[in-house]
């Protein structure tokens, strides 16, 4: 890969989520769902659950984990590890929070999607 | 040696202990001038809250008085703010003339954030900063008057205290969902908000300020909610910017703060900044810990010795009398991160570790803080805490002994608490009968009554038996909730009304959760129960809820939706009709299809359509049809006495008035409801869960009916003669399992455990009852009978994608 480099994309404000909600920030290789815990982390993962498909921003999130809205699977979202008897696993991306803004890193997307 | 020409700006407490250090390192090293746009010298500006409150004055925290300054020679210029620095020349302008220097320290402190909304320049609009303000508050805060504290953080819940002590009647509205979001998790922050509570201050959280309101001077405050609390004086305590202005003037490096290295040097080399108006490494500084330790290293920068500023970790104490709680460290939940909890609601405790690998990196605790140095000092020290991981949280004085007890809920219950709803039975009755001898379930019953009627409080009157005979009495399992608490929904469900919880946190505090924040899984069964308990009090909690009622619409399997405008009784018209093909074409619906409800389905919607193609159908006069809620889904009718030759009963005329009556409630799991005109039963009445049979007579109402994965004719409920009859007899026993079942749990479901008898004697033959019920029904309506379309149709942006990257350049 030709970038060593971190490529911090502004995506918008950290209000625009809600607090145990997601939202879905569209790439040409799919959705990528960025989630904002009760404590203000920041999670980005692939918007799309390896069971069924299911859209993962739509799940409920509760402490740092969600789950999927289609069958109920759990998902750590620092991780991207299923939890519980269930085996699977979503990419993540780096992202952080800079004085409000929710910044992804377009860098990693591209690797990430790339792999 | 000549003395070198140190000017100082700003005389506050970074700046303050900076100086002590550096005269005691190097003594008349430097010729130093303090410019304090203040009318005065150093005091200590973090008990301020103590002299707010009255039990410190403005004399007991004083740090630096003039003698003090005498005595070290320092060229005092207080009350005379700078306003300009020249840094070609090295020159300090302030408002009375220019001073040299050949090194500079810019301490600005900070500034107090003023939220921008009308009135907020009125006279009676503070801040809380500095003495002035505090004396403001004093001033205004006389026994009766009415303050408003803006910022439910460290700062406004100590103003807020400080101006309660003195008499004022003091409201708190805080931003966010729990006080002092930033040091505490929202179940610290309930206890700290009901210790508020407790003490008379009321505290309104998610309140966001529209406008301060007065004429002359503040009158009160206006929330985007409605809300309106009268105030005499109004205290913004939100946050506080770094103070950076003539740092910015002067073109040296700022971002959010001015800039600083490890030394405090800023971008010019001549000139150093500390305490709140710096920014290290991208950090702010608002506690005073840090801000000490930067004056030790700017002191020897400054002394010529070497040293380098290295933020440590900080702890937070709240200084309100009687709030006793702490919180350090990161206690953020992360992956790899694990939490110890321990709640003893009795006693109004919370503590909370968070452990990463073998150790522990943060704490917060209320009510019993008296471990929270020994816990800093592990977090601080990166202590491994693995062999006394089993114990930790039981402090350093842990001898073995006590796990925690899950019956303390029921324990810490006072005698006058009810315990069985039905039969009015409190706890103190119980334990009465059980001292006198009804040492079982069965006797409990047979002498008090409680728990013979519906049984929901089985378990509660089972602890309540553990509870007071000790061991001798052997609990018997019982299906909890979810993984996060031992308690079952039917105890829960008691709980949140003998306990008076109207928050998921006081809920989860209060019952003894194991986890931190819930699961999918009971998350939205709180809602539920909170909602349909204090339908006044509480609000519906968006992000609890399953994503189809989040969303207002069915989630299909490829991530679109579905969309059901709502035919009350089933009748539609052609207008409705083209609104409804016009919709269809305009956003391209895959499929249209007649659902077995009598409604009409436009399936493969996108998400970002839902607002267009609501607000389209609402434009001609349709609102949502709820074919997503645990709550009244359809109300189907056949065409009645009015169309039909067998019709004996305006059937669909009542299907449509049962429908206007019930639309918008949430029931713990979907009601469908069917009234047919005559017993040939065209709308299939006799499998719904509430189902009306018109005969010559009048009306038969049947409920408990099902129709899916398991088929059940329903059961007879009870005839009446009038439509008027029908209706209230349908909202009071639609509100009685409102009230009762455990969510998710269809009415047959429900029926089955309580017993139809129980039902009929509730709803039918005690008509003071029906009619308490059918009112509360009515109570929680006035809430919730509105169109969720129409709300969320005036806010598109919020289901668009957050951003669309696809449009982007490829690198």
């Amino acid at each position: 890969m030709n970038m060593s480099h971190e490529t911090w994309i502004d995506i918008g404000a950290l209000a625009d989520i809600p607090r145990e909600g997601g939202r879905v920030v569209k790439t040409r290789a799919g959705c990528v769902a960025v989630f904002r815990a009760a404590d203000d982390t920041v999670f980005a993962l692939d918007d799309r659950c390896p069971h069924k498909g299911g859209p993962l921003s739509e799940g409920i999130v509760h402490g740092h984990s969600v789950t999927c809205p289609l069958h109920a699977w759990v998902f750590d979202m620092g991780t991207g590890t299923a939890q519980g008897a269930d085996e699977g696993q979503v990419g993540t991306y780096p992202v952080r929070v800079e004085a409000g803004r929710v910044l992804l890193d377009g860098a990693r997307l591209m690797q990430g999607r790339a792999a | 040696m000549m003395a070198e020409k140190l000017v100082i700006i700003g005389a506050g407490m970074a700046s303050g202990r900076m100086l002590e250090h550096l005269i005691e390192a190097a003594p008349g090293r430097y010729d130093v001038t303090l410019f304090n746009a203040e009318p005065r010298g150093n005091y200590n500006r973090i008990m301020l809250s103590p002299v707010l409150s009255g039990e410190k004055t403005y004399a007991d925290i004083v740090t630096h008085d003039a003698d003090w300054y005498a005595a070290q020679g320092v060229d005092c210029r207080f009350g005379e703010p700078v306003v300009k620095i020249d840094r070609e020349r090295k020159i300090v302008y302030s408002n009375q003339g220019g001073v040299p220097y050949d090194k500079l320290v810019i301490a600005t402190g900070s500034a107090p954030f003023i939220i921008p909304v009308a009135g907020k320049e009125l006279p009676g609009v503070c801040t809380y900063r500095d003495l002035e303000d505090t004396n403001a508050m004093i001033a205004a805060a006389k026994p009766g008057a009415k303050a408003v504290v803006i910022g439910g953080g460290l700062l406004g819940l100590e103003a807020a205290a400080g101006m309660q002590l003195r008499g004022a009647e003091v409201t708190v509205i805080h931003l966010m969902g729990h006080l002092m979001e930033r040091q505490l998790d929202p179940a610290a922050g309930y206890l700290l908000q009901k210790a508020l509570e407790a003490r008379g201050i009321t505290v309104h959280c998610k309140g966001a300020t529209k406008a301060i309101l007065g004429k002359e001077r503040v009158e009160a405050v206006l929330l985007d909610d409605g809300t309106i609390y009268d105030a005499d004086l109004v205290c913004m305590a939100v946050g506080i910017r770094p103070e950076t202005r003539l740092a910015n003037d002067a073109h040296l490096e700022v971002n959010r703060g001015i800039v600083v290295d490890d030394q405090l040097r800023s971008s010019d080399p001549a000139i150093f900044a500390i305490g709140e108006c710096v920014e290290h490494n991208s950090q702010l500084f608002g506690l005073v810990a840090p801000l000490y330790d930067q004056a030790k290293v700017l002191a020897a920068t400054l002394a010529d010795a070497e040293a380098v500023f290295r933020p440590v970790q900080t702890a937070t104490k709240l200084k309100v009398t009687g709030c006793d709680l702490f919180s350090a460290g990161d206690f953020a939940d992360g992956p790899g991160r694990e939490d110890i909890v321990f709640r003893d609601p009795g006693r109004g405790v919370y503590k909370r570790l968070v452990l990463e690998g073998d150790k522990l990196i943060g704490a917060v605790m209320y009510g019993d803080t008296a471990d929270g140095s020994w816990f800093f000092g592990l977090i601080k020290d990166g202590t491994d805490v693995t062999g006394m991981r089993d114990t930790l949280i039981f402090g350093p004085g842990f001898a073995g002994g006590a796990k925690a007890d899950p019956m303390a809920a029921v324990a810490a219950l006072p005698p006058e608490a009810e315990i069985c709803g039905c039969n009015g039975v409190c706890k103190g009755k119980i334990v009465s009968a059980i001292e006198g001898g009804a040492n079982t379930l069965d006797l409990v019953r047979a002498s008090t009554k409680a728990s013979a009627s519906c049984g929901t409080c089985t378990g509660l009157v089972e602890q309540v038996l553990a509870v007071t005979l000790g061991d001798s009495f052997v609990m018997p399992a019982a299906q909890p909730m979810c993984k996060c608490t031992d308690h079952t929904h039917e105890d829960v469900r008691r709980l949140i009304k003998a306990q008076g919880l109207k928050s998921i946190p006081a809920v989860m505090q209060e019952l003894g959760w194991r986890s931190v924040g819930g699961c999918a899984s009971c998350r939205p069964a709180l809602n539920y129960y909170l909602l349909a308990d204090w339908p006044l009090d509480y609000r519906d909690d968006r992000q609890a809820r399953f994503v189809n009622e989040r969303n207002h619409a069915n989630i299909q399997k490829d991530g679109t939706y579905s969309v059901v405008p709502r035919m009350w009784g089933g009748v539609t018209t052609p207008a409705e009709l083209r609104a409804i093909a016009d919709a269809a074409d305009k956003y391209a619906v895959p499929m249209v299809k007649v659902t077995g409800g009598q409604r009409i389905d436009l399936l493969g919607v996108k998400k970002e359509d839902l607002p267009a193609i609501w607000a389209d159908l609402n434009d001609a006069g349709m609102v949502s049809g709820h074919a997503y809620s645990k709550g009244l889904r359809t109300v189907k009718t056949c065409v009645g006495s009015e169309f039909c030759r067998f019709g004996t009963q305006d059937s669909t005329g009542l299907g449509i008035k049962l429908e206007k009556l019930l639309w918008g409630s949430w029931t713990p799991a979907k009601v469908k409801l069917a009234v047919s005109g005559c017993p040939r039963n065209c709308a299939e009445a006799t499998c719904k869960d509430v189902g009306v049979v018109c005969v010559d007579s009048g009306y038969q109402i049947s409920v408990a009916g099902a129709a899916g994965m398991d088929v059940k004719e329903t059961e007879f409920l009870c005839a009446v003669a009038t439509e008027e009859e029908a209706m209230e007899v349908i909202a009071a026993f639609v509100q009685l399992y409102r009230e009762n079942s455990r969510y998710l749990h269809r009415i047959y479901k429900w029926v089955a455990k309580v017993g139809l008898d129980w039902c009929k004697a509730q709803v039918v033959e005690d008509l003071a009852n029906r009619k308490a019920l059918a009112e509360r029904f009515e109570i929680s309506q006035s809430v919730y009978r509105r169109d969720p379309w129409a709300e969320h149709a005036q806010r598109p942006a919020d289901w668009a994608p957050m951003m669309d990257l696809t449009r982007e350049a490829a690198e």
